[in-house]
């Protein structure tokens, strides 16, 4: 029997059908090379037996006849998406052991569907960071290495380690969520494919809140077809989301091989930045010439505010977490430390329970938020937001149906390469990411070639407001023309 | 704008996270590096741009004022760090 690991979900899907193999040796083979690969640090809470109950499970109802679009397709689910019973984190001491007494929305829906939970993964702390390196469980690993080398690289993030999951064959599919980029950039970084929705497509409810207006939750998986799958399932209209959007969901796999004849892809001026790598002007050109040849027309356009969306992130994104963190008080879930009084309760569980870039972003947020500053600093920034969005706007009112940028401004880089002194330098990791999210626009990160050391790197395309289907399809003429991209296996034990 | 050691020590006090004194100059240093950096939007016209409210054109959602869920303290105070008689534990607060 071939493994089972390989397997695209699409594969697997149709291997569940004709009963090839059953959920169960699925769900186990997954379960053995999650073992295996301990050493990546991909998750931190693995669910065997929960696994293994739903695969059976899964089992039964593909022996009635009545399997769900996911039945027995086992997926990762990152740290962030509450999960009934089963311990959450969000990366974070504060709630190293809140076991939720209820399931997020979009975890709820996916075993609707009938798909299996491996596992939940590791993140960046509350989904703070762009490498996975600021989890209280320790950095992901990446499966990936530069060529002759046995550094440890990081996989992106935040949600690194549904990436590395994904990327190593230890997942065929995995949730993510996506603020400024922690979908589509370690995506980019791993090698495979990661889709943010339209803002409102997936509802937040039950997942651990960052900066609610920026909050998108989105698959991470090896082919565009598998991101199609697994957001149909988890997409959907909620009622206990006020900013969940109540429209139809698509049949997104449909989109796949559609013709892309005609429609006409912006190449935005300002994403060609000083100092833009070689490899990274290559790759976008040669996705230039992709899509060109599958018909569609490529013109430049201009987003003239880009340059001014990561600070404007800087100050929304905090803003609203130290809003949304406030929660965290000692009192009602997650760790306490005791000290005197209330308020010294409070600063002392924070203190301890908040690692440094939330506690850095959190303040920030506080400073941006409090009396005298607010308007210099807050007000301004959702008023460069909506020259942001504008922009986008503009140039799909000119017709341009999608928007193709580089995913990345450079390969993955090595565990503790970027956290000197400057957070700023790793902020820059989502340069070209976080307009997206500033926009409330649907991303997808297609892999799309190697760098001169053999790291995988990305392409991203922009669609318009609930029209991933566009980036299915695009995303589809991407990956044909690039092929696929998979490391070499030094992990497995 | 750039923050100095007392602001500091007021904006974690506001945002109720402990720091010890050893930690002052070195957040110092990370937000001014932060603040430089958004400094930049202050070069950004803004006159007559509306602030950013929904970043997707929805009109607010409104629901029938009925309780619809409630009446498990067992579950809601589950993860508590510190309970009795279904109630939260917190330190005396007043005297």
């Amino acid at each position: 029997m071939t493994d089972l690991t390989t397997l695209t979900i699409a594969d697997a899907r149709a291997g569940l059908a004709r009963k090839d193999f059953t959920a169960a040796e699925l769900a186990d083979a997954h379960l053995a090379a999650i073992e295996r690969a301990r050493v990546l640090n991909a998750f931190i809470t693995e669910t065997p037996d929960r696994t293994r109950a739903m695969a059976r499970a899964a089992d039964a109802h593909i022996a009635q006849g009545r399997a769900g679009p996911l039945e027995g397709i086992p997926i990762a689910v990152k740290d962030l998406f509450c999960t009934a019973g089963v311990r959450t984190t969000a990366g974070s001491h504060i709630l190293d052991n809140f076991a939720p007494t209820y399931e997020s929305t979009v975890t709820a829906n996916l075993w609707r569907d009938g798909a299996v939970l491996l596992g939940k993964t590791n993140l960046d702390e509350f989904a703070m960071g762009s490498s996975n390196e600021t989890s209280y469980f320790g950095p992901v690993v990446s499966p990936w290495r530069r060529a002759g080398s046995n550094t440890d690289l990081v996989p992106g993030g935040s949600s690194g380690g549904s990436a590395a999951a994904v990327a190593a064959f230890l997942a065929p599919g995995a949730t993510g969520t996506d603020t400024g980029g922690s979908i589509r950039q370690p995506a980019a970084l791993s090698g495979i494919v990661g889709l943010k929705p339209t803002y409102g497509r997936c509802s937040r409810w039950g997942i651990v809140a960052f900066a609610s207006s920026l909050d998108q939750a989105g698959p991470l998986a090896r082919s565009v077809r598998d991101a199609a799958l697994l957001l149909r399932s988890m997409a959907g209209h909620d009622g206990r989301d006020t900013t969940s959007v109540d429209r139809p969901v698509p049949d997104y796999e449909a989109a796949i091989g559609r013709s892309v004849r005609g429609l006409r892809i912006g190449i935005p001026r300002q994403y060609r930045v000083d100092g833009m790598a070689q490899e990274i002007e290559t790759l976008w050109a040669s996705g230039v010439e992709w899509l060109k040849g599958a018909g569609a027309e490529i013109v430049e356009v201009s987003l003239p505010h880009t340059r001014y969306a990561l600070p404007a992130y800087y100050i929304v994104a905090p803003a609203e977490a130290s809003s949304n963190l406030a929660r965290y008080d000692g009192v009602r879930y997650g760790l306490r430390v005791p000290a005197g009084d209330i308020t010294a309760m409070y600063e002392a569980t924070r203190g301890e329970g908040f690692g440094k870039e939330v506690r850095r972003r959190v303040m920030i947020g506080t400073y941006v938020l409090s009396a005298g500053y607010y308007d210099a600093y807050y007000l301004r920034a959702q008023k460069v937001r909506t020259l942001i969005k504008q922009d986008f706007e503009d140039c799909f009112n000119a017709g341009v149906h999608a928007m193709l940028t580089p995913a990345t401004p450079s390969a993955a880089f090595g565990i503790g390469e970027k956290s000197s002194g400057d957070p700023v330098e790793m902020y820059l990791n989502d340069v070209f990411t976080v307009t997206v999210n500033m926009a409330g626009l649907p991303g997808i990160s297609i892999p799309a070639g190697v760098d001169a050391m053999g790291l995988p790197l990305g392409l991203q395309l922009i669609g318009r407001p609930f029209d991933e289907e566009t980036l299915f399809a695009l995303g589809h003429v991407v990956e044909q023309a690039a092929g696929h991209f998979k490391p070499q296996t030094w992990w497995a034990r | 704008m750039a923050v100095d050691a007392s602001t500091v020590r007021r904006i974690a006090h506001l945002a109720r996270i402990a720091v010890a004194d050893n930690e002052i100059e070195h957040l110092e240093g990370e937000l001014n590096a932060i603040l430089a950096f958004v400094e930049q939007l202050s070069e950004v016209d803004v006159v007559g741009v509306e602030p950013m409210t929904s970043v997707i054109p929805m009109t607010m959602k409104k629901r029938a004022d009925v309780v619809t869920d409630g009446g498990d303290p067992d579950a809601i105070l589950k993860n508590a760090p510190a309970t009795e008689d279904h109630y939260f534990l917190v330190p005396k607060v007043v005297e």
